[in-house]
């Protein structure tokens, strides 16, 4: 069971919901840069959500699948094709061995999560399948694909053969999952934030501005961080900081003024202002916005954010039932 | 002493504002406890200089909870004997040569010779703080002002792994390699970072260290440290 990589695109990885657990040691936790996609992207496979898929960014790659193999495109619309034939988003669909699996324009989002009944067998370092660039560990030989890479398919745990009974050529099943499991992905984002401890030491105009203009995201963005450009921000006197923790989704804010976004291969700590932070909620959307887009923070109380935490929690776990109950577990 | 939320999923206890072996104690002194005690709805925590961070899943616990969990861990955390735990590990280290290419320009910053600079770094023993930036790499406290130096002006794209350098008051070790603006004064055959081994590093917050000097040719068959 196994999918060839033809050509790898230009950031192709395997990744899971990351490394957990190993921040204290310095470890990054790495994963998916779109959670929610990776998670609902394994559901519809029949995979735990914490199976290892593959991360597509923006040029996607050419994957030959070596046999017959269920396959679930979750995330950003980069125009999968399968042989020829347009493949839509979000639903199981059967891939006859021989299949290639290609991708086109970036009509939405710029990352794609590529799901496999089974997930993508890959050693487990530290507890997580996520790859590591900068250590060179986990995932594929802890690197980006490249062409002539073999990845392995794991056996999967539940049974499709009701569903795709005497099959021969590309089959999609109408399920799916919600609008709220599946958001539309925009250029022009509106990100929930709640405020960062750092953030009345910043100027009246900076705080002004930081709720009332939209921030442009730079090329220099990537799986470590989104820098945003366009509306510098100021402190009213420079602070003192000591390194400490951040987490995912903190908006912390250099000397120079423009804030940087730490997204899933940030450190694991840091010494800037942390003018607020993205809701865990809405982590996922600005892995979707492409550099050169925009994103505009809008505020929610801690109260709030963690009830939007909670519901979107029980959405995924209702979702996940809901597969539970179509597919049989196999003997 | 304050406690303070980092985003929708993570709460700060801070034991200071300033870097310290007081705080850095008390640090030291909750993130055993929570080794073995963690809050409800604990994902991980991250040690700092003068914080613990403590992650959590707000679909288990709330940040109201958390903090009222978290007083109880800090409250219980200072009955903790930590000496009985504090390890010193030694670290070899080949200075100077290909290894050290910065080492005599921190002897000149100094106006000491470099078996000066070697032997002042080599007789302090450090307290590691925290452990970030890379993986397994220590931010250590303790070194002389006396072989202090500023950063390089223009940092190297690529600084090897193992290697030793010194950045204002601090002193520390690459685990893996990475661009970086510190001068280089030698190099350790010891990996500090290790993913195949539980802990994944050979050092960990609140360790205490020292550097051995070695040879080249020891450094050439350094089989690892005795367990």
């Amino acid at each position: 069971m196994t999918i060839r990589v033809l050509s790898p695109g230009l950031l192709t990885t395997v990744q899971d919901l990351g490394r957990v657990g190993y921040q204290k040691f310095g470890v990054l936790a790495s994963g998916a840069m779109d959670t929610m996609a990776l998670t609902v992207a394994n559901l519809l496979a029949g995979n735990e959500e914490d199976a290892a898929a593959i991360e597509i960014t923006l040029l996607g790659p050419q994957l030959m699948f070596e046999q017959d193999t269920v396959v679930v495109i979750a995330g950003g619309n980069l125009s999968p094709v399968v042989d020829g034939v347009a493949i839509p988003l979000g639903r199981p669909v059967y891939i006859p061995a021989g299949s290639r699996l290609t991708f086109g324009k970036a009509v939405s989002g710029c990352r794609t999560y590529v799901a496999v009944a089974g997930g993508i067998q890959v050693p487990d370092i530290m507890g997580s399948r996520s790859t590591y660039l900068r250590a060179g560990i986990g995932g594929f030989h802890g690197r980006a694909l490249q062409a002539g890479d073999v990845l392995e398919i794991g056996v999967a745990t539940r049974s499709w053969n009701v569903h795709f009974k005497n099959i021969t050529k590309v089959g999609v099943l109408p399920w799916g999952a919600s609008h709220e499991l599946q958001p539309i992905y925009r250029d022009h984002a509106v990100l929930r934030v709640v405020r960062g401890p750092e953030y009345d030491f910043f100027t009246e105009k900076s705080k002004q501005m930081f709720w009332e203009k939209p921030f442009r995201v730079t090329p220099h963005s990537d799986r470590m961080g989104y820098r945003l450009a366009d509306v510098p921000l100021s402190l009213t006197d420079p602070l003192e900081m000591v390194s400490a923790a951040v987490a995912l989704g903190t908006i912390q804010v250099p000397p120079e003024g423009n804030p940087i976004v730490l997204l899933a291969d940030r450190q694991t700590a840091g010494g800037y202002p942390r003018i607020a932070h993205i809701i865990r909620a809405d982590v996922p959307l600005i892995a979707q916005v492409k550099p050169g887009g925009l994103v505009h923070f809008t505020e929610v109380s801690l109260e709030e954010a963690q009830e939007l935490y909670i519901q979107q929690e029980y959405s995924i776990q209702q979702f996940k039932q809901g597969i539970a109950g179509k597919l049989v577990r196999r003997d | 002493m304050r406690y303070f939320p980092l985003g929708d999923a993570a709460i700060v206890v801070e034991f200071d504002s300033v870097i310290g072996p007081a705080s850095n104690e008390k640090v030291q002194l909750l993130a055993a406890y929570l080794d073995h005690h963690p809050i409800v709805g604990m994902i991980e925590y991250v040690p700092a200089f003068t914080t613990v961070t403590v992650f959590y899943n707000p679909f288990l616990i709330r940040y109201a909870d958390a903090q009222a969990r978290l007083e109880v861990a800090v409250q219980q955390a200072e009955g903790i004997q930590l000496e009985q735990t504090t390890r010193l590990v030694q670290i070899p280290v080949c200075y100077g040569g290909d290894f050290g290419p910065d080492l005599e320009e921190v002897a000149r910053h100094n106006q000491l010779t470099a078996d000066e600079v070697i032997r002042i770094h080599s007789s302090a023993e450090y307290q590691v703080y925290m452990i970030g930036f890379a993986p397994g790499f220590p931010y250590l406290g303790g070194m002389s002002e006396r072989i202090a130096a500023p950063r390089r002006s223009s940092p190297r794209l690529i600084i090897p792994a193992g290697s030793v350098g010194i950045a204002g008051l601090q002193t520390g070790v690459y685990p893996i390699g990475t661009p970086g603006g510190w001068q280089l004064i030698g190099r350790t055959p010891e990996p500090l970072f290790r993913p195949d081994m539980s802990p994944p590093t050979l050092l960990q917050a609140g360790d205490k260290v020292r550097f051995q000097p070695i040879t080249e040719k020891e450094y050439e068959s350094w089989e690892g440290l005795e367990a």
